[in-house]
């Protein structure tokens, strides 16, 4: 909508001309000022740029729908509502569904605790056929730190879904439908994210997975407003993408201790409260609070005397829950669909007690539940 | 239950209370004619809050601070971490706008400018089913004998009366703020404008950051005008950074400090140990307090807490 053309709206013949002379040719161009710098720059009176810049504005301005609209078109349109069903019954119930399209869905924990799993797990779900709960779709899957292992996969999937996948050819299919890229700088990133804007106008692309993003920049720049200001552009296409295409955008963030640089309160607390508020440390999620805010749907990965944890975070359309889990063959799996309602800033925290588990992709290092190797 | 946490307007709850009604069941003894007996009050309760115009947060502590509501005429900026429930208190306005004015409410409709993608219709669905149950007890307490006069609102007409813009770019987001003129006009009974937020687009990459402020501080004012001509309220969120302030590190409000000029009234909500508060950081009108509100189910309500309620700076 920004680059829609100014000789293409309409405008009188006059102001088109005046417009182009001054080489604003865009939308984008014309809207960049203020009505008041435009009618020095173009050297007109105030009421033609008025409604030359209502007409601008009127074009430029994508067409509205109302929410009812948009709720009918959702489901008519697409599976499951406008969701990506996990298979977590408890996850999915609180999530409306599962996964949503069109937005970004953060998985963020300490290292080892799952996120992984999970994203190959999503990953196979997506390109079954529709009739198991599938999209029937491709998948894309940037895989910064090499961490996917087509052999785990399949064995999450001849775990999960027997039947379709011991059906002659068919693991060979689905495994096809997964493509896994590795960009080994920021550049290499970039470039991926525009192929990916390709791919999903041309083929049946259902989910895009980033595994992880903390991974992308952490090689090759320092911490702290740099390395925020540098995903910002990243951000901004990755939700686009989402957004056009209707699919779900899976990213996973890492932790890192809190640094005594992070603000926690705001000035009028900071007069009222008489003792300082200590700086216990604790992990936060990695890139920032910029990073927070741009994500829709947070799901934290922790683990707490022992015991892995999945919760909704930041979700606006579930409470906040807790679900306990496992990482089995055949994935994850929850050990109880309810969840436990967390009150107040506790679901934000990230916590990593008693958690030491590596899991060897090999399939050697992992247990079922009971602890036996499988 | 008591008066004092109905989701109505506050001024209302006011009166009802000094006239000496504190809960449900001393109104549901009464007859319209009796609580009419200060004829005159019950009209004027009507007839001042439509011009009064304010729309409810369905939080009795929330809109006591805020004077009995969102104010129309008046843009309201409000901002706060992720998650703490800017994109509920949205849904929930566009939501509490359409309440008929014969309960109390604006009967308006609504204009969502999405520039995140938060919206979910699944929880607009959510919070306006619960708000037709609202409506329809509360209706049935204020029209015991005239039952006829029935609620005849369903949760996807609320939703058929809210006008979704999805916002991909900040070019796009000053066209749509320059074209709601022409839009409003032509739809004169939306009565509130939220943009959720107002920041994303103008966080992300922006260069030029004389060119922001320009175009914030012009989109600011074509915001103002145009709660002021069509008289509805315009409520726009913001995000959170951290700011380096009197020796340590604190969070603030984004966009940087000559837009923390441009709104008439600034609120803040954020986390107070377990529970969500809400705080008037800037207001010609409003004295500065905070109260707790709460983010259930059925969208914002009061807060369960048992703590004091509402906290004077």
């Amino acid at each position: 909508m920004a680059d829609k053309l100014i000789k293409e709206m309409g405008l009188p013949k006059s102001m088109a001309n005046v417009f182009a002379a001054r080489n604003i040719t865009t939308a984008q161009e014309a809207l960049a000022l203020t009505d008041f710098e435009l009618m020095l720059l173009l050297d007109v009176g105030m009421a033609e740029v008025s409604s030359a810049l209502a007409r601008i504005s009127e074009i430029a301005c994508p067409p509205y729908q109302t929410a009812l609209a948009l709720m009918e078109q959702r489901i008519q349109k697409e599976g499951h509502g406008g969701h990506l069903p996990t298979g977590l019954k408890g996850l999915d119930e609180a999530l409306c569904g599962g996964i949503p399209f069109g937005v970004l869905t953060e998985l963020v924990g300490p290292a080892g605790i799952g996120k992984t799993q999970f994203c190959m797990k999503l990953s196979l779900l997506a390109s079954l056929p529709t009739a198991y709960g599938g999209l029937n779709g491709r998948v894309i899957y940037i895989d910064v730190e090499s961490k996917f292992s087509s052999r785990r996969m399949i064995e999450i999937g001849v775990q999960s879904f027997p039947d379709i996948f011991n059906m002659k050819g068919m693991a060979q299919e689905m495994a096809g439908r997964i493509l896994v890229l590795r960009p080994t700088s920021l550049s290499k990133f970039t470039e991926s994210l525009q192929q990916i804007q390709v791919a999903l106008r041309q083929q049946q692309v259902k989910l895009v997975v980033i595994d992880s993003m903390t991974a992308v920049i952490s090689g090759d720049y320092g911490q702290g407003a740099s390395r925020q200001h540098l995903l910002g552009w990243h951000v901004s296409f990755i939700k686009s993408l989402a957004e056009f295409s209707r699919i779900p955008i899976v990213v996973t963030n890492q932790v890192r201790s809190q640094t005594r640089d992070e603000g926690c309160q705001y000035s009028f607390q900071v007069r009222s409260t008489e003792d300082p508020v200590g700086y216990d440390s604790h992990l936060v999620a990695a890139l920032g609070i910029n990073w927070a805010h741009s994500v829709t749907i947070r799901l934290v990965l922790e683990a707490k005397s022992g015991q892995r944890f999945i919760k909704l975070a930041k979700s606006p359309m579930s409470p906040p829950l807790a679900f306990p889990f496992n990482i089995t063959a055949a994935g994850i799996s929850l050990l109880d669909d309810y969840g436990r309602e967390l009150k107040g800033a506790e679901i934000n925290k990230i916590h990593s007690h008693g958690h030491s588990d590596v899991i060897n992709f090999d399939g050697k290092g992992c247990s079922d539940q009971w602890g036996k190797p499988t | 239950m008591e008066v004092g946490r109905l989701p109505i307007s506050a001024s209302q709850r006011g009166k009802l209370i000094r006239a000496g009604y504190t809960t449900l069941s001393s109104l549901s003894s009464l007859s319209p004619s009796d609580l009419a007996r200060g004829a005159q009050t019950a009209w004027d309760m009507l007839h001042e809050e439509q011009l009064l115009r304010r729309i409810t947060t369905s939080c009795a502590d929330l809109d006591n601070i805020l004077g009995g509501g969102i104010n129309c005429k008046e843009v309201t900026e409000i901002g706060g971490v992720p998650g703490i429930g800017k994109t509920q208190l949205g849904i929930q306005l566009a939501v509490n706008v359409q309440i008929p004015v014969d309960l109390g409410g604006l009967g308006g409709k609504a204009v969502y400018i999405d520039t995140e993608g938060s919206f979910m219709v699944e929880r607009a669905l959510q919070i306006a089913e619960a708000s037709v149950l609202d409506m329809v007890e509360y209706n049935d307490l204020l029209r015991k004998e005239h039952r006829k006069c029935q609620v005849n609102l369903k949760p996807n007409d609320l939703l058929e009366s809210i006008y979704y813009f999805r916002i991909c770019s900040y070019t796009e987001q000053m066209a749509v703020i320059s074209y709601l003129d022409k839009f409003i006009s032509a739809h004169k009974d939306v009565k509130i404008v939220i943009v959720d937020s107002v920041t994303f687009h103008f966080r992300q990459d922006f260069e030029d950051l004389a060119l922001r402020t320009r175009l914030l501080s012009g989109m600011a004012l074509k915001l103002m005008n145009l709660a002021k001509t069509y008289n509805l309220a315009v409520v726009i969120f913001n995000q959170v950074t951290t700011k380096y302030m009197e020796g340590s590190f604190q969070l603030a409000l984004a966009l940087g400090d000559s837009w923390s000029h441009s709104c008439t009234n600034r609120v803040i909500l954020y986390w107070n140990g377990d529970d969500r508060y809400a705080f008037i950081d800037k207001s010609p009108s409003l004295r500065s307090a905070s109260a707790p509100f709460s983010v259930t189910g059925k969208g914002i309500r009061n807060s369960a807490s048992n703590h004091k309620r509402i906290k004077l700076m």
